[in-house]
């Protein structure tokens, strides 16, 4: 398949489209309204009717004013549903949308029956074609989504720019705003608009499959990524301008993997289907939050604390006088805290590395850590005792979780708290820091 | 003869009229019930994300059928098909939300739109092979009620009945995971079992009612009769029926409506029907509509009023040289009411026989009125002794809080702080004000 012009202007039209609804949707995620260009996008329906029964025109333009306006009086409904009436956000979003478009069809069947408006042809616009339809600016023919979508996009980035702050702030923390003594209202509705223009544009001109999704997945995936709003920002808006070259991509190439040779699809769909793909490896892969780096954090936490135990059981095997043998420790351990033997052979392979277990038993360095921790847990044992009051017997189980998050500073603290006895209640020896005695 | 007509819909002696009404009215029904556990599982939209996650598994049910060599619109197939990629749709909205930070509206609009997208590119490669004829195929995501047949309304009637039947028999778990999802877990429920038994619920009817009524119409049927339901009560049961029947009215009025009148969508003129209910209910509902709390607010404002004004009359005549009788000028320089907003109070005591006029522009105290006077007097300066006691409040400013605490204070908590605060004096007058009464402006 040959890459023409017409390709590239799929792809920047698509990105534009796609970019000008990340921008926005960040602020969506992140006020949990996510829905609300789904609901938009169907509440349109009777403004694009009306419009058109009150001037008889199916200029763009009034569609658009007719769609921006409903836009607009779903999200004011919505919010005044929510308020007086006590419902839930999802809830009255729901009724509102879905009244809205009820009225919307039967206005274009009873009223526009006998003049030729398909609803499918007016609202559903699609990628492929939007370059066909030109318009001349400086002497250039340039698509006419790409200069509408383009100067909606200049719209939100000057919006964001310009209300920065505002928005951040209203959007973290709009208790804050409103005690700051700055009003949060009339930037919800105004982010509302823009939202409503964005989706009603956008729809015109590529469809309404890309512009619910993209005002929703990149954001979702850059909050995946990072913790700062910049970057958030930022991130989105890259999302979706490689969602738009993968999704042409992908629609021209992929059917032929599953066997369709020579059939391309719907460019809009596969861009949402490429933006979730992105989303997904995201939620996988993700530096600080995907699931592969929060499993590698749950399997390291899990190996410190079977070497701390390891180093425990050690001291205590010295302390009675004998000596184990590897596969007896792990049994222990096993028995004792439920312990995989394979996480118990890798911790007691990571203590030899660290020179602090020498084959079974304990190096010098090994044998100061491993006193510290058996220290911290009889301390805990004599507190939980003395302050607690548990029984004997109940005493064990808490002491065991406190010594591996038990810091010098602590530890100096419960000595005091404690009065430096010397057994604990079991009537061991509480081993002494060697740097305090 | 148009009244032959309405005769004969409203008689529903059309075989036609007869299945499209039954159908949409047990649809309706089923809808309530599942709707309101929905609701307040603050999980309305999840129809809407449901009803879009269907589209994929549609167009593989048709492409898998063809290449099977059987008929590419084949009802149970495309159903089967609908289910998988629903439940599908719903095991990532869990999965989003359980495993990742982001919240549920962002995982119903991830899934929603992706699934949706996925679908409409399946569906654009289906209409380029031009194996088999596609046509239909959206039809049976955007609906057809009027022109639903017997085999559809027995469908929606069998899976109603089971949906209806397991909501009952798990009334008392729904309720519990609705309300108190911890708790329930603590007890040792299987919550997650019972959210996925929801979940297959919703999965049901979302796909039944989809091909027989359209998108717009199953996310209404779910969403709008539970929410005006809630208008009306706070007991969950009785929420529960009034939703199945405020969903099974409004479709049956709406496809009525819509056979008497021509060029109606069914579809459309039920949403409109459930919408005028909800938005009567929104406005008159008893338990939480507008109007009853407008109502039960002025009434608490004119109580708030009543007692300030018995207060007010209360403490001038109680000070030394006072005559019983108190001018509209004193009590107008006491508070910061409006001449108007006195007047309307004063009239109103005068009608609960609490006031009496002596003199054009002055009122004194009946008998009744000065028990009551006595009693909000009192609770007024018992939590003016609390504050200054035990809050550390200095006494020019416990006035203004107590103003406020004085009309809601409890007979229980009266007596709380009368053993705290009274030790001797026990009597039912009002201790003296601990702060200087003219010092107030």
């Amino acid at each position: 398949m040959i890459w023409t012009l017409l390709d590239t202007q799929i792809v920047i039209i698509g990105a534009l489209c796609a970019m000008s609804a990340a921008l926005l949707g960040n602020f969506l995620v992140l006020r949990r309204m996510s829905m609300m260009g789904d609901a938009i996008s169907h509440a349109v329906l009777p403004g694009l009717a009306l419009a058109f029964l009150l001037t008889g025109s199916r200029a763009s333009s009034v569609m658009l004013i007719g769609a921006g306006v409903v836009g607009v009086l779903t999200a004011a409904l919505t919010q005044a549903v929510h308020r007086s009436g006590g419902v839930d956000q999802g809830a009255s979003m729901g009724v509102v949308f879905t009244t809205l478009f009820a009225i919307g069809l039967v206005i274009l069947e009873r009223a526009a029956r006998n003049v030729d408006l398909d609803p499918g042809c007016v609202l559903y616009g699609a990628l492929e074609p939007s370059p066909l339809n030109t318009v001349t600016l400086l002497g250039w023919d340039v698509p006419r989504a790409m200069l509408t979508n383009g100067i909606v996009l200049l719209l939100n980035v000057g919006f964001v720019t310009l209300f920065y702050k505002e928005l951040k702030i209203s959007t973290f923390d709009p208790q804050l705003a409103t005690t700051l003594g700055f009003d949060a209202t009339w930037l919800h509705y105004l982010l509302m608009t823009m939202v409503a223009i964005t989706t009603v544009v956008a729809f015109e001109s590529v469809g309404s499959v890309l512009v619910i999704a993209m005002l929703i997945v990149p954001a979702a995936t850059a909050v995946l990524l990072t913790d700062r709003l910049l970057g958030m920002l930022l991130i989105s808006v890259a999302v979706a301008a490689l969602s738009a070259l993968l999704g042409h991509l992908g629609a021209l190439h992929v059917p032929g993997w599953f066997g369709y040779p020579g059939v391309d699809t719907s460019t809009a769909g596969m861009m949402t289907v490429v933006a979730g793909g992105l989303l997904a490896v995201a939620v996988v892969a993700g530096p600080r939050h995907g699931l592969i780096r929060r499993a590698l954090r749950q399997l390291d936490l899990t190996l410190r604390i079977a070497e701390e135990d390891l180093l425990g059981l050690l001291y205590r095997f010295e302390e009675a006088g004998r000596t184990a043998t590897r596969p007896q420790m792990v049994a222990v351990l096993q028995q004792a805290g439920g312990l995989r033997p394979w996480i118990a052979h890798l911790a007691l392979r990571r203590l030899a590395r660290a020179a602090l277990v020498d084959d079974a038993s304990l190096t010098p360095a090994g044998r100061r850590r491993a006193r510290d921790l058996v220290g911290a847990h009889r301390l805990w044992e004599t507190y939980l005792d003395q302050h607690l009051e548990l029984p004997s017997d109940h005493l064990h189980a808490p002491a065991e979780r406190l010594e591996h998050i038990t810091t010098p500073g602590m530890r100096r603290q419960l000595e005091d708290e404690v009065q430096q006895p010397t057994h604990d209640p079991h009537g061991r020896p509480i081993p002494r820091d060697e740097t305090s005695e | 003869m148009p009244d032959l007509d309405l005769f004969r819909v409203l008689t529903l002696q059309d075989y036609n009229t007869r299945i499209v009404v039954g159908g949409v009215t047990v649809l309706g029904l089923a809808s309530g019930v599942i709707g309101s556990f929905m609701l307040l599982r603050k999980r309305s939209l999840l129809g809407d994300a449901i009803s879009h996650a269907t589209l994929p598994g549609i167009a593989c049910a048709f492409l898998v059928l063809g290449a099977l060599g059987l008929d590419g619109k084949n009802l149970p197939g495309l159903l089967l098909g609908a289910t998988l990629s629903g439940g599908l749709g719903v095991g990532a909205i869990l999965l989003l939300v359980h495993w990742t930070r982001l919240k549920e509206d962002a995982a119903l609009g991830i899934v929603l739109s992706v699934f949706f997208g996925l679908g409409v590119c399946l569906l654009r490669i289906i209409q380029k092979l031009e194996t088999g004829s596609a046509a239909g195929l959206e039809s049976f995501i955007y609906g057809k009620t009027a022109s639903m047949i017997a085999s559809d309304a027995q469908l929606i009637l069998a899976s109603s009945l089971v949906i209806a039947g397991t909501c009952g028999l798990l009334f008392k778990e729904f309720t519990l995971l609705c309300f108190d999802t911890q708790y329930a877990g603590a007890q040792g429920w299987p919550i997650v079992a019972l959210d996925i038994t929801l979940m297959v619920l919703v999965v049901g009817v979302t796909v039944v009612g989809l091909q027989a009524v359209g998108l717009i119409l199953m996310v209404a049927l779910l969403i709008i009769p539970a929410a005006a339901a809630r208008f009306w009560t706070e007991h969950l049961p009785t929420m529960v029926v009034g939703a199945a029947v405020l969903g099974a009215v409004s479709s049956l009025v709406g496809a009525l409506l819509s056979a008497l009148l021509p060029d109606t969508p069914a579809g459309a003129v039920i949403v409109l029907v459930a919408s005028g209910f909800f938005l009567v209910s929104l406005l008159a509902g008893p338990a939480r509509g507008v109007v009853g709390r407008a109502w039960r607010q002025s009434e608490l404002r004119r109580k708030i009023a009543r007692q300030h004004l018995l207060r007010a009359v209360y403490e001038l005549s109680e000070m030394a040289n006072h005559p019983p009788s108190v001018r509209r000028n004193e009590l107008l320089a006491r508070r910061s009411w409006s001449p108007r907003q006195l007047a309307q109070t004063i009239s109103a005591a005068e009608r609960a026989g609490l006031v009496v006029p002596t003199e054009p522009n002055a009122i004194r105290l009946t008998e009744p009125g000065r028990r009551h006077a006595a009693r909000v007097t009192r609770n007024h300066r018992l939590w003016e002794l609390y504050l200054i006691e035990h809050a550390d409040i200095a006494p020019s400013h416990v006035d203004r809080d107590a103003d406020q605490i004085e009309h809601v204070l409890a007979p229980e908590m009266i007596q709380k702080l009368e053993a705290l605060l009274l030790h001797q004096d026990r009597d039912r007058q009002p201790p003296a004000s601990p702060h200087a009464l003219e010092e107030r402006p």
